[in-house]
């Protein structure tokens, strides 16, 4: 077990390279020269010089590459272009705002969408899963910033039930700022959530096996409890481990208008001032969540499915 | 094999069953057509007999086989078990009859669940059906079905994806055998086997009959693999049977064109014996939208005029006394 552990994050290490080497060329080669935009229009040569040289610009590609590769490793981003801020501490800074803000929405979409999709499974086809089912749609098809228009319209300004946005380091003052853009995280993310489980547990009802259990006397009851739904918890889990590393970066649309301070508003901020070492960071963190969350659904599966073996 | 001794009273007998399946469209998914996968079957199984159910893929043989053991209700006619019949039983008493009434699936590598070890898959139904008091009585019957069935003990502790596929049939006979039923729907139990297991799973279900007493509904595509283990044949084509009779009646004198046209696609293995070839024209027509008159008239190599327009009945072929029924208005 430890050395399947091992060999699995060993073997993400090239991965991580490739992505790494992907994300340095498009910053360095194809994003162009970032001290023009830094000094204006109207910048001597000479400044322009000093510039590039203080950045390391004026260094070969090699370099900068190494360069680029040690602060990944040691987590050290250098500075902010706008801010002047180390980005490592502006990283770390976001990271609360923004869980607190991911944490509760995606246990309370998780449990809810689980809860939901066993209700239309187990009554699939009557209408009680039609209905669901195309109010699942409804909602996905709507786009995020028509649910925050909304909600800060009309439950913020007009009802006056939540601040229309804002934030508050201090509990418990900070949960009414997070109140209604969770609501909003939520109601964005349930119709997705709900069709995937839906679909995971019906394709395991029409399994043999399922059939099976039928023939051996079962009730309907005992059939979906402990038959199917034991199974469609593999691909239902995976959906919801992949998922966990990303909450970090938090919810960019969300958290920018609502004023919430957290990685999301970060690196909204920082595209609109081309801070272009912030994004780069926050492209680098993005690609190692992910590849973290594939590596955590890896050594899942071989806990939860005998057929996966740690071969 | 024995003649079944049919002069006692059928173990199922099947009366005018019809299984239509609806099929859904449009974005309401309202109901705009049907399929017709069962039409108008009858049949009886007697005790102790194996009874063959034969013809091509899609004509409906699963669906009868279900329908039998209501794993999907009819949508008309009765099924009679043991001279009760058992469309009219409510879910609970169904689930009673499970006991008596077994199935063995097509594909053994999806009829077991992944997640269950063998100990458990074989263990659920004497749970189910209260069998064996304590854990010592059921693993007592448990390691006597792997006895039965060829299997060794250390399969217990394993999961179903460690085993072959004639293996997992194996298992999957020790799970049907489980609750000792009287009645089994086999259905296509080694279609899906390489050819070399296909024998010995085979004999190992007739062994079994002849140990248990044991009644087999056996489900093949093919006559070739029925011929040995079956007392009589049914032969289905789109739905309904157009051929019944004992395996000798059947496999000497065919007298339906589609039998004919079966028997005749088995290679005989003495060169010297010249019979005639029958080549079956085009592929089987959509269950959707059957043919009329005689379903089988466009593929028919004596069909005339009238089997366009008339559907032929069931009737006696034979002198013996055994029945021998064909649906053909040519076949004498
Ligand atoms: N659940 C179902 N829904 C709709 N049509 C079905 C269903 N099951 C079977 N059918 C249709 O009924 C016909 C008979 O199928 P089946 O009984 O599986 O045939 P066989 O076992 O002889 O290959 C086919 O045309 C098939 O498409
Ligand atoms: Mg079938």
């Amino acid at each position: 077990m430890l050395a399947y552990v091992v060999r699995k994050v060993l073997s993400a290490v090239p991965t991580l390279f490739g992505v790494a080497l992907i994300v340095f060329i498009l910053f360095n080669t194809v994003g162009g020269d970032p001290t023009y935009q830094m000094l204006g229009r109207h910048a001597t040569a000479k400044q322009v010089a000093e510039l590039r040289h203080e950045y390391g610009f004026d260094q070969p590609q090699y370099i900068q590459f190494i360069t680029y590769l040690k602060q990944i490793v040691t987590f050290d981003y250098g500075r902010s272009y706008a801010t002047k801020q180390k980005i490592s501490d502006m990283i770390l800074d976001g990271i609360g705002p923004s869980l607190s803000l991911m944490i509760p929405a995606f246990l309370v979409t998780t449990l809810l969408s689980l809860g939901l999709a066993l209700l239309v499974a187990y009554f699939r086809g009557r209408w009680i899963d039609r209905t669901i089912v195309i109010v699942c749609v409804f909602g996905m098809s709507l786009s995020m910033l028509a649910y925050i228009l909304f909600g800060q319209y009309f439950f913020a300004y007009k009802m006056g039930w939540f601040p229309i946005s804002g934030y508050e380091p201090m509990w418990p003052e900070r949960i009414q700022y997070l109140i209604l853009p969770g609501l909003i995280f939520v109601a964005v993310s349930l119709g997705y959530d709900v069709r995937f489980y839906r679909t995971a547990i019906l394709d395991e009802t029409n399994q043999d096996y399922v059939r099976t259990a039928r023939a051996k006397g079962l009730s309907e009851g005992r059939v979906y409890f402990k038959h199917v739904l034991k199974n469609s918890m593999i691909p239902i889990l995976t959906n919801i481990v992949i998922e966990i590393p990303l909450l970090i970066l938090g919810a960019f649309l969300l958290e920018s208008f609502f004023g919430i301070p957290g990685l999301g508003s970060m690196t909204i901020d920082a595209v609109h001032n081309s801070d272009f070492p912030v994004i780069k960071a926050m492209t680098t963190l993005d690609a190692m969540l992910f590849i973290f969350g594939n590596l955590l659904t890896d050594i899942l599966y071989t806990l939860v499915d005998p057929r996966v073996t740690f071969e | 094999m024995a003649d079944p001794i049919s002069s006692y009273p059928p173990l199922v007998s099947v009366q005018n069953l019809v299984k239509r399946f609806p099929v859904k469209g449009g974005i309401l998914s309202r109901e705009i057509a049907s399929v017709k996968a069962v039409s108008d079957v009858s049949l009886e199984i007697f005790p102790g007999e194996t009874l063959g159910l034969v013809g091509e893929s899609g004509c409906g043989k699963s669906t009868l086989g279900r329908c039998i053991l209501r794993l999907i209700e009819p949508t008309q006619g009765q099924v009679f078990f043991r001279g009760q019949d058992i469309t009219k039983l409510g879910p609970q008493e169904i689930r009673k009859l499970r006991r008596n009434m077994q199935i063995i699936f097509q594909d053994p590598y999806a009829s077991l669940n992944p997640r269950m070890k063998i100990e458990d898959i074989l263990e659920e139904p004497l749970l189910i059906h209260k069998m064996g008091k304590t854990s010592a009585d059921r693993s007592l019957r448990i390691s006597k079905l792997l006895d039965m069935c060829g299997l060794r003990r250390e399969s217990l502790v394993r999961y179903p994806h460690e085993f072959s596929g004639g293996q997992r049939q194996r298992i999957c006979i020790a799970r049907a055998l489980a609750v000792e039923p009287q009645f089994i729907v086999c259905d296509e139990p080694v279609s899906a086997l390489d050819v070399s297991i296909q024998a010995q799973i085979i004999n190992l279900m007739q062994d079994l009959q002849k140990e248990l007493g044991l009644t087999y509904l056996f489900v093949a595509h093919d006559l070739k693999v029925v011929e040995h283990i079956s007392n009589r044949v049914a032969v289905m084509y789109l739905g309904k049977i157009v051929e019944t009779g004992t395996a000798e009646q059947l496999y000497q004198e065919p007298k339906h064109p589609y039998t004919k046209a079966l028997l005749s696609s088995i290679p005989i293995p003495d060169p010297t014996y010249k019979k005639e070839r029958v080549v079956l024209k085009g592929d089987v027509p959509s269950a959707l939208t059957p043919p009329s008159g005689c379903h089988f008239h466009p593929r028919c190599p004596i069909a005339q005029e009238n089997c366009r327009h008339t559907a032929p009945d069931l009737r006696e072929m034979g002198k013996s006394s055994q029945a021998h029924l064909a649906s053909c208005h040519y076949a004498s």
